[in-house]
C-alpha cells in the first residue's frame, strides 16, 4: 500500500518524535529534517518496517547554505515493493560537518557520500572507505563549497589561462 | 628433360652435369643455390604475400563491416602495403628505457625466424620446393612452433604486465594447440606412408574425390580439428586472446612500434598462407593437376602453383573472414576447448583412420562419394544463403538510402 | 608501481619451501581501448583470475555542477548535453523539466512530443552505440561498424532537426528549441521501416551467436536485491528481474498517452542477472522505442513548441527531484533554487555511477577478459560518473 509522505512522516514522527522534523514542501518534493545523530536509526526503520520498506537510496545529495550555517545532505529514499518516496534532510554545521554513514543500510550510499566529502567536505563516521572521488587524493579545499577558492596552480600547472580572444 | 622434384636437386643435378665451375667444393654451390634459392621465395614471394594479405583483409574486412576499406593509395587500394611499409620502416625507433634491451630487440626477428623458416619445406608446384626434406610436414610444424619463444621474448621483454599477460596466453594457447594439430596430421601420414610434403600430395590425386580430406570420415574431421588449431596457433579471432585489442591493446607486441610491430603482424598474416599451405597439402590434393603434361614443365609447373596458391589462399580468405564475424573465446574457453574437445576428437581419428586403412586397405570408394556429397551440399546451402543477403543488400543500396543533401533546411 | 592516492592489500603467500606468491596489481586505464571513457580500474589478480578491481574515477570531472551555478538557468542547457554526450537529449529534458517544476510553467502538448520524440530517438543512438562497443569488446568488430552505420542514420535525422549530431542543445526551458522540419517525420518513418529488421539481423548476427553468448551468461550475476541495494537502474536493473521503468511507473511528459512494453531479463539463456540479460534488455528497448516513436508521430498535435519563458528566468525558492528514464537508467536532477537567476544547486544522479561502484562488488573471482564483458554490460559512460 504506497503511503504518501504525509503518512510515511506520520510514522516516522511516531516513532522518532522530536528528531524529524516538520514535512516542508508538496508532493514527491516534501521532505523532513532529521537530526544528523539518529540518521542511522530512522534509516533502518524506513527499510525494514513492513509498511515502509524503502530498500532503495535514490541519491544522497550535499547542498552548502552558508547563511544558514549549514551544510544539507538531503537523502530521496524509494520503495521497489511498495512504490513510495520520501525525502530527508540532515543539516550538520558548517565549520566541523559530520554526519554518521548510512553505508550500512544501504550499499549504494558508499559512493555517494565519498563523493559529498569529497565536493563539500562532509565527514561521514563509520564509513568504511572515506576518501576523495572525483577530485585528486591530494587537491586542497572542496569545490562545491561556496566559499571556495581555486588554487592559482595544481603541482606547477597553473589553474588560469590567458584569454584566447586577443582583442 | 629429367625431372627435378625439388630446387635442392635441381642444384645437384646443375653440378653433376659440370654446368658449375670445378674447383669450388660441392657444398659451396649447393650454399649459395639455396641462399639464392630461399631469397628469391623469401623476397618474391614470403614477404609480398604477407604484405598483400594485409591488403586482401583490410578489403574484406571494410566489406564485411559496411565499409570500403583502402581505396586510396593505388588502384583499389593495392599500393597500401607497401606506404605502411614505408612508413614504417620510417617511424621512430622507441625501445622502453626498462625494457630487456637484447631480448625486446631480438624477438620480432624470432618470430620471423619461425615464420619464413617454414617456407624451405613448403611446396608452391611439382618441382617449386626449395628441400623436399623426407621429414616435410614434421619439419614445418617444428619451426612453426619456434613462434612462441619470440612471443615470449616480446612478452618479458617489454617490461608491461599486460604484455607478459598477452605473451603468457600466447604460449600457453601455442603449445596446447600443437597438440590437436599434431594429431590431425597423423592421419593423413599413415594414409600416405611419409611425411614428405611432396610426398603426401603425390599420394593424392587432382580430383576432389581422390583428396585425403573424402577419403574417410575421420579424416574429413581431422580436416576441422586441423583448421581450428591452426587458427589458434596463428593468434586469430576467435583465438586472438593473446592481441586482444580491446583488453590488452595489443598484448605482447604492446611496446612495439615502427618496423619491429610490423614484423610481429606480418609474420601473423603470413602464417594464415602457412596454414593454408598445410592444409593444402595435406587434405586438398596440394598441387595437382588432372594433366600430365610431361613435355611442358614450365607451363606444368605453372599450373601446379596456381592450383596450389589458390587452394591456399582460399583457406586466407577464409580465416579473415571468420575473424571479423565470430567474437573472442575467454582464456579458460580456449584451454577447455582444446584439452577436452579437440584432442579427444583428434585421438578419435586417430585411432578411426588408422582402423580403417586396417579394415578397407584401399580406401571405400562409396564413402568418399558420399562425404564429397556432404561437401558439395553444405556449399551449396551455404552459396544459396549468402546470394539471398548479397541480393537484399544490394536491393537496399539501391532504394533505402538516404541523401543528407536532400534533407538540408531550406533557409527562411 | 605507485599506485596514486589509495593502498591496494596485495595478499603475499609463503609456499613451503620459501616460494613467495604475490597477487598481481594492474592498472587498467585511465587510457584504454575499452573502458568506455576515461576510467581506470587497478585491479589486483592472481594470473588471469582477479581478486578485486578498483574503480578510480574523477579522470573526466569538469564540474559541471558547479559550472551551473555560474551560468544560470537557460545558460546551462549546453552543458547538461555534456553530462552524458552519449544520450545528450535526456540530460536536456531533465534539466528543463527541473527547471519548469521550479517555475511551475506549463507547457505546450507539442513542445512535449517533440521532446519524446527526440528522447526515444535518442535512446536508439544509445542503445546502437552500447550494444556495438559491447560486441566489439567481446571480440566482435562487425557489429560495432553496422550500429555506427545506423547511428549515422540517426545522426542525419538529429542534424536536420536541431543542428549538432552528438550534443543536441534541443530543448529549451519551456519547450523545445524548434519545431520539427518540414518532411522530417517521414524521414523518421522511412528510418524506422529500415531500422526495426535490423534488429532482427543483429539478433542473428551476434546476440545469439554460441562464442558470444558463452563468453555474457553467468558473468556477474546481480540479483535482484543486490540490484537495489546498490541503486542499479534501467537496463541494468530490469537486466536482473525487477520491472520497474520510469516511464511507465512515475510517468511523466506524454508517457502516459503511449503504449509500450517494458523489457526485463528473464534469464532465457543463462542465469537472471548476467551480463547477457542486460545486453538483451538494451536489445529490446531499441524495438520498443521504435513503437513509441510511431505512435507520437501519429498523435502528433499542432501547436506552438515552445512555452513563454522569460530571458531572466527566476523560479520561486525551493528545491526540486526530477527523475526520468534516460538510455542508461533513471536519471535524477535535484535542483535547488533560491529565486534568483542563477540556479543554487545541481546533483545529477546518474546510472552509471551506481553501476560503477558496483564494479568492485562484482569482479570478485572474475577473469580480466570478463571485466571488459562487466563494464560494457553495465553501459558505462565516464562522462556520465564523473560530470
Amino acid at each position: 500500500m504506497p503511503l504518501d509522505a504525509t503518512g510515511v512522516h506520520a510514522r516516522l514522527r511516531e516513532r522518532f518524535g522530536e528528531a524529524i522534523g516538520d514535512l516542508a514542501g508538496t508532493g514527491r518534493d516534501a521532505s523532513c529534517s532529521v537530526e544528523p545523530a539518529r540518521i542511522v536509526e530512522v534509516c533502518q526503520f524506513l527499510r525494514t518496517e513492513p509498511a515502509l520498506r524503502f530498500d532503495c537510496l535514490s541519491n544522497l545529495s550535499g547542498v552548502d547554505y552558508p547563511k544558514r550555517n549549514a551544510i544539507q545532505v538531503v537523502y530521496h529514499l524509494f520503495s521497489y515493493p511498495l512504490r513510495h518516496w520520501i525525502v530527508l534532510k540532515v543539516d550538520a554545521k558548517r565549520d566541523d560537518p559530520v554526519v554518521p554513514t548510512v553505508c550500512d543500510v544501504w550499499s549504494a550510499a558508499n559512493w555517494q557520500e565519498r563523493e559529498v566529502f569529497d565536493l563539500l567536505g562532509v565527514t561521514f563516521t563509520g564509513h568504511p572507505d572515506l576518501r576523495r572521488i572525483l577530485m585528486p587524493e591530494d587537491w586542497p579545499g572542496h569545490p562545491l563549497r561556496k566559499d571556495f577558492v581555486e588554487p592559482q596552480e595544481y603541482h606547477g600547472i597553473s589553474t588560469s589561462r590567458e584569454s584566447l580572444l586577443r582583442t | 628433360m629429367t625431372e627435378y622434384p625439388s630446387m635442392e636437386s635441381l642444384v645437384r643435378g646443375l653440378i653433376d652435369s659440370g654446368a658449375a665451375p670445378a674447383g669450388v667444393p660441392a657444398w659451396i654451390h649447393q650454399l649459395l643455390a639455396m641462399l639464392i634459392f630461399g631469397g628469391i621465395v623469401v623476397f618474391g614471394f614470403v614477404l609480398p604475400i604477407a604484405g598483400i594479405t594485409t591488403w586482401v583483409e583490410r578489403r574484406v574486412m571494410g566489406r564485411i563491416q559496411s565499409r570500403i576499406g583502402p581505396n586510396r593509395v593505388g588502384p583499389l587500394g593495392f599500393l597500401q602495403w607497401l606506404a605502411d611499409g614505408v612508413k614504417n620502416m620510417l617511424k621512430e625507433d622507441i625501445v622502453p628505457s626498462a625494457a630487456d634491451g637484447p631480448l625486446f630487440r631480438a624477438a620480432p626477428y624470432v618470430v620471423m625466424t619461425g615464420f619464413v623458416g617454414s617456407f624451405a619445406a613448403i611446396p608452391f608446384g611439382g618441382s617449386l620446393i626449395i628441400a623436399d626434406v623426407n621429414v616435410g610436414i614434421l619439419y614445418v610444424t617444428a619451426v612453426t612452433a619456434l613462434v612462441v619463444v619470440g612471443i615470449l621474448m616480446a612478452g618479458w621483454a617489454s617490461n608491461n604486465k599486460w604484455s607478459l599477460l598477452g605473451g603468457i596466453r600466447s604460449a600457453a594457447q601455442i603449445v596446447s594447440y600443437e597438440i590437436p594439430a599434431g594429431l590431425s596430421i597423423f592421419p593423413i601420414v599413415m594414409l600416405a606412408g611419409t611425411l614428405s610434403m611432396q610426398g603426401i600430395i603425390r599420394a593424392q590425386g587432382a580430383a576432389p574425390w581422390a583428396w585425403y580430406l573424402f577419403d574417410n570420415p575421420f579424416t574429413f574431421v581431422a580436416f576441422f580439428v586441423l583448421f581450428v588449431s591452426a587458427l589458434a596457433e596463428g593468434n586469430r579471432t576467435p583465438f586472438d586472446l593473446p592481441e586482444a585489442e580491446s583488453e590488452l591493446v595489443a598484448g605482447f607486441a604492446t611496446e612495439y612500434s615502427g618496423m619491429r610491430n610490423l614484423l610481429f603482424f606480418m609474420a601473423e598474416w603470413g602464417n594464415l598462407y602457412v596454414i593454408g599451405a598445410i592444409a593444402t597439402t595435406l587434405f586438398l590434393g596440394g598441387w595437382q593437376i588432372p594433366w600430365a603434361l610431361d613435355d611442358h614443365p614450365v607451363l606444368r609447373n605453372a599450373l601446379q602453383f596456381g592450383v596450389f596458391f589458390t587452394k591456399s589462399y582460399a583457406f586466407v580468405v577464409l580465416a579473415i573472414w571468420l575473424r571479423w564475424t565470430l567474437p573472442r573465446i575467454r582464456v579458460d574457453q580456449m584451454m577447455e576447448m582444446c584439452w577436452k574437445y579437440l584432442v579427444p576428437i583428434a585421438l578419435v581419428n586417430f585411432l578411426g583412420t588408422a582402423t580403417w586403412m586396417v579394415l578397407f586397405p584401399d580406401g571405400v570408394a562409396p564413402v568418399r562419394w558420399l562425404l564429397l556429397l556432404v561437401a558439395v551440399v553444405a556449399i551449396a546451402a551455404f552459396v544459396r544463403r549468402v546470394a539471398f543477403h548479397i541480393r537484399y543488400a544490394r536491393l537496399e543500396r539501391r532504394h533505402l538510402s538516404f541523401n543528407p543533401l536532400a534533407t538540408a533546411r531550406s533557409p527562411g | 608501481m605507485g599506485l596514486t592516492g589509495f593502498e591496494v592489500e596485495v595478499q603475499r603467500e609463503t609456499e613451503d619451501g620459501g616460494f613467495v606468491t604475490e597477487d598481481m596489481t594492474l592498472s587498467m586505464g585511465p587510457q584504454h581501448p575499452s573502458t568506455h571513457g576515461v576510467l581506470r580500474f587497478v585491479v589486483r589478480a592472481d594470473g588471469e583470475v582477479m581478486k578485486e578491481a578498483i574503480p578510480d574515477i574523477g579522470y573526466l570531472h569538469r564540474s559541471i555542477e558547479k559550472i551551473a551555478e555560474k551560468v544560470g538557468w537557460h545558460g546551462f542547457i549546453p552543458y547538461t548535453d555534456r553530462v552524458d554526450y552519449v544520450a545528450a537529449m535526456f540530460c536536456n529534458h531533465g534539466w528543463t523539466m527541473a527547471a519548469e517544476k521550479l517555475g511551475g510553467i506549463e507547457i505546450p502538448k507539442r513542445a512535449e512530443y517533440c521532446r519524446v520524440i527526440a528522447d526515444e530517438l535518442c535512446r536508439i543512438h544509445s542503445h546502437l552505440l552500447s550494444v556495438g562497443t559491447m560486441a566489439m569488446d567481446i571480440g566482435a568488430f562487425t557489429p560495432f561498424t553496422h550500429a555506427i552505420r545506423e547511428r549515422e542514420y540517426l545522426n542525419d535525422l538529429f542534424e536536420e532537426l536541431c543542428g549538432a549530431r552528438l550534443t543536441f542543445h534541443y530543448m529549451r526551458i519551456g519547450g523545445v528549441g524548434w519545431d520539427l522540419p518540414p518532411g522530417w517525420t517521414d524521414k523518421v518513418i522511412h528510418f524506422l521501416d529500415r531500422f526495426e529488421p535490423i534488429v532482427d539481423e543483429y539478433d542473428r548476427l551476434i546476440s545469439f551467436n554460441k562464442i558470444y553468448v558463452e563468453r555474457l551468461v553467468n558473468v556477474a550475476v546481480i540479483s535482484e536485491e543486490e540490484a537495489i541495494d546498490y541503486n542499479l537502474v534501467g537496463p541494468n536493473l530490469r537486466g536482473s528481474g525487477v520491472s520497474y521503468d520510469v516511464r511507465r511507473d512515475d510517468p511523466y511528459s506524454i508517457y502516459p498517452e503511449l503504449e509500450f512494453d517494458v523489457p526485463i531479463g528473464r534469464g532465457e539463456v543463462g542465469t537472471l542477472g548476467d551480463c547477457f540479460d542486460r545486453y538483451i534488455v538494451r536489445m529490446r528497448e531499441m524495438r520498443e522505442s521504435c513503437r513509441i516513436i510511431r505512435q507520437c508521430l501519429r498523435q502528433l498535435p499542432d501547436g506552438p513548441v515552445i512555452a513563454r519563458v522569460p530571458r531572466a528566468f527566476k523560479p520561486p525558492a525551493g528545491d526540486c527531484y526530477v527523475r526520468l528514464e534516460s538510455a542508461r537508467g533513471d536519471m535524477g536532477w535535484y535542483v535547488v533554487s533560491d529565486g534568483t537567476a542563477f540556479p543554487y544547486r545541481c546533483k545529477i544522479r546518474t546510472g552509471s555511477f551506481a553501476a560503477i561502484s558496483m564494479t568492485q562488488h562484482v569482479s570478485r573471482d572474475l577473469m580480466l577478459a570478463d571485466l571488459i564483458a562487466v563494464i560494457a554490460s553495465f553501459d558505462l559512460v565516464a562522462p556520465e560518473i564523473d560530470r
